[in-house]
């Protein structure tokens, strides 16, 4: 297991070598001048000049590499000098300086090149890093909700198969599966936050929280794009659930387990639903950066500001490096999560063995 | 001392008529198929909707870009029913918008171009991803090479890349093929080429199981080239699984187009599709709750009728359900 685990490892790195290189490629073929906005009074060397210094002057392919030393060694080293500088974790041990560079004219230490914004100037990580918080709050709790609601749904409409239950929840979950976001959205803050002013219709990021009724706010902002998330994440999963508890409703094993005379709740609950939950684990797994991916639009909608909503941002503001590390972050994470898929599937099922 | 027991020697060797006739397997694929309720009533909507876009503009002949500015924010008609007050004209039953274009004939045109982008990219991918899967299966010097490929693209992350390839590429292809040209090629080709990999996958498990049965080892040994077993055995062997991956195909490429619209980066802005319509309707949903909910619902009831009519056609088209 270990060996499938490195290997698949040391796999991936090609993988998304590859993937970098799809979506620099992607980037280069685009037009588009980032010097279109500077005002035209600006003489042609000085653009010139500008454009060299944002690293555009350089061939193709040393643009690539560029990139990449800046993403994989120096965006590292600037954690590394951050976490051992101000964090408690790691504040105690003596501050590395691993993103300084000697510089030879100025006699002295300068921070190294970063991969910076042509939007705003500043290191690329930097406003990534502010971003990732907000979207990892309102997805990862849209995650977990939708897969606390769809298991119990998918287990039980297994268990009462054809039942008014079964036959409900399987229109109820085709509906979830159907109905895009961008619609659920604006249909959610029409009932929710408009009919019936419960619920605020934006997501305020600017919200601080520090007393009980600031903490109630911020749980009521986050129901409504908790809503249209889980009501997806919940309709996939219970599908699945179904499905594979279905599979295994009618195995020998349960008669078995049913003739030695185990209650009902026993056999069901741990024999069947044990073995149903190996597939579904990995589609859990399998599912978490669909989901980033599907926050893009939920952002939009809500008015998240996380990352998704950089992208589109950075997209429309012609940012190339932004737009580049950030879907390069989303190719990671489901390079990452198809990783954590395979180990899992071969962990929890014994018959399933790579090496 | 012949016996008087009249035995019918020609009994046995009589041609019976068969009690019934003869039933073809399609016509039991039709039976299960009938069985399922959603999966009649999503392809009895696909249809209806598909013939409404087609020759709805002959039917309901207002221009959908006609500004009609005196009559802008009309409501539907059934506004009238809850609000007398409410600004109703029978000329113009689903009302207006905020520039007095005719939102039914919107609907209509908006629905022509979904339902456009969506059968043309599902084509494409179907396309694709066939020749991907049946090579990969078939050949097995390509298979390594060509399930590497796929795994790649199914690690790319898909709706980034949409929204980068689209908002990238719009300009050339606008000013080669017009702007609703332009943007149709665009998004159709590259929802088909991100889309394929699932239809590829599943093709390929058919083929390599199907590579080994007898048959196709009959065809070769009479000297059936590769080309005429793939077209003339392989291919019809793998219809039903291509044809459930092509309803899926159908649903995601309608959500993206609609989903790419709703973003901004879609269809030019004089062009009604269904996910522009809504986009355009949302800052003023308060007031008017209708253009959001038309479009909406629109979609997710195409969405959810093909849905359904793959669910059913999965159903009908595995032996081991059907006749349950």
């Amino acid at each position: 297991m270990l060996t499938f685990t490195i290997r698949r490892l040391i796999l991936s790195v090609p993988t998304l070598l590859f993937i970098s290189l799809i979506i620099f490629m992607l980037l280069q073929l685009a037009p588009g001048d980032p010097m279109a906005q500077v005002p035209l009074t600006v003489p042609p060397e000085v653009k010139q000049k500008m454009r060299e210094a944002l690293g555009l002057g350089a061939p193709i392919y040393i643009q690539y590499l560029k990139w990449l030393y800046q993403f994989f060694i120096v965006e590292p080293q600037f954690l590394i000098d951050w976490m051992t500088r101000e964090t408690v974790l790691f504040g105690w041990l003596p501050d590395t300086q691993l993103s300084m560079v000697y510089d030879a004219d100025l006699q002295r230490l300068v921070p190294q090149q970063r991969v910076i914004s042509w939007q705003t100037r500043s290191a690329v990580m930097d406003i990534v890093i502010q971003r990732i918080p907000q979207t990892l709050w309102v997805v990862g709790l849209a995650y977990i909700v939708g897969i606390l609601i769809a298991l119990p749904i998918g287990i039980y409409s297994a268990y009462k198969h054809y039942s008014v239950f079964d036959q409900t929840g399987t229109f109820v979950t085709m509906i979830g599966f159907s109905i895009p976001p961008f619609f659920t959205g604006p249909l959610l803050i029409v009932i929710f936050a408009v009919t019936l002013g419960w619920l605020p219709s934006i997501y305020d990021t600017t919200h601080t929280v520090n007393d009980w009724a600031s903490f109630k706010y911020q749980m009521q902002q986050m129901v409504l794009p908790v809503m249209v998330l889980a009501l997806q994440t919940t309709a996939q999963i219970s599908r699945f659930m179904r499905a594979s508890m279905l599979d295994n409703l009618n195995q020998d094993y349960v008669r078995t387990a049913r003739a030695k005379g185990l209650k009902e709740s026993v056999v069901v609950l741990v024999h069947v639903l044990r073995n149903s939950m190996i597939p579904v684990i990995t589609v859990i797994a399998l599912g978490v950066p669909s989901i980033f991916g599907g926050a893009i639009i939920t952002e939009n909608v809500f008015g998240v500001n996380g990352i998704g909503q950089l992208l589109i941002t950075a997209l429309f503001a012609n940012d190339i490096p932004m737009v580049m590390t950030l879907t390069f972050i989303f190719a990671i994470l489901i390079v990452f999560f198809n990783l954590i898929a395979d180990v899992l599937y071969g962990v929890l099922d014994p018959r399933i063995r790579y090496d | 001392m012949t016996d008087t027991t009249e035995i019918d020697p020609f009994a046995a060797l009589q041609d019976k008529e068969p009690p019934k006739p003869p039933r073809s397997q399609w016509l039991d694929v039709w039976d299960q198929f009938k069985k399922h309720k959603g999966a009649v009533f999503g392809g009895v909507f696909l249809i209806f909707i598909t013939l409404a876009v087609l020759f709805g503009p002959y039917i309901w002949t207002v221009d959908p870009q006609n500004l009609d500015i005196r009559n802008k924010n009309v409501r539907p008609i059934w506004a009238a029913l809850f609000d007398g007050d409410a600004k109703t004209m029978w000329s113009r039953p689903f009302g207006t918008d905020n520039l007095g274009r005719d939102i039914l004939s919107n609907m209509i045109a908006g629905g022509r171009a979904s339902m456009a982008v969506g059968w043309t990219a599902m084509l494409l991918s179907l396309i694709i991803g066939t020749f991907v899967g049946v090579v990969a299966g078939y050949f097995k010097r390509l298979d390594g090479v060509l399930m590497r490929l796929t795994d790649l693209f199914l690690s790319l992350p898909i709706l980034p890349l949409l929204l980068v390839a689209v908002t990238l590429f719009r300009q050339p292809l606008r000013a080669n093929f017009g702007p609703e040209g332009g943007m149709f090629i665009l998004i159709v080709v590259v929802v088909g080429i991100t889309s394929w990999m699932q239809t590829a996958r599943i093709v390929r498990g058919e083929v390599l199981a199907l590579k080994e049965r007898e048959f196709i080892l009959a065809a070769r040994s009479i000297g059936t080239t590769n080309g005429a077993i793939i077209r003339r055995h392989l291919l019809p062997n793998v219809v039903s699984p291509i044809m459930v991956s092509a309803t899926l195909g159908l649903a995601t490429a309608i959500i993206t187009e609609s989903a790419l619209s709703f973003l901004g980066v879609g269809f030019p802005s004089d062009f009604p599709t269904w996910g522009k319509m809504l986009a355009d309707a949302v800052p003023r949903m308060e007031e008017f709750p209708e253009r959001v909910l038309l479009p909406g619902i629109a979609i997710s009831l195409t969405v959810l009728g093909v849905n359904y009519l793959g669910d059913g056609l999965r159903d009908a088209l595995d032996p081991r359900i059907r006749g349950r």
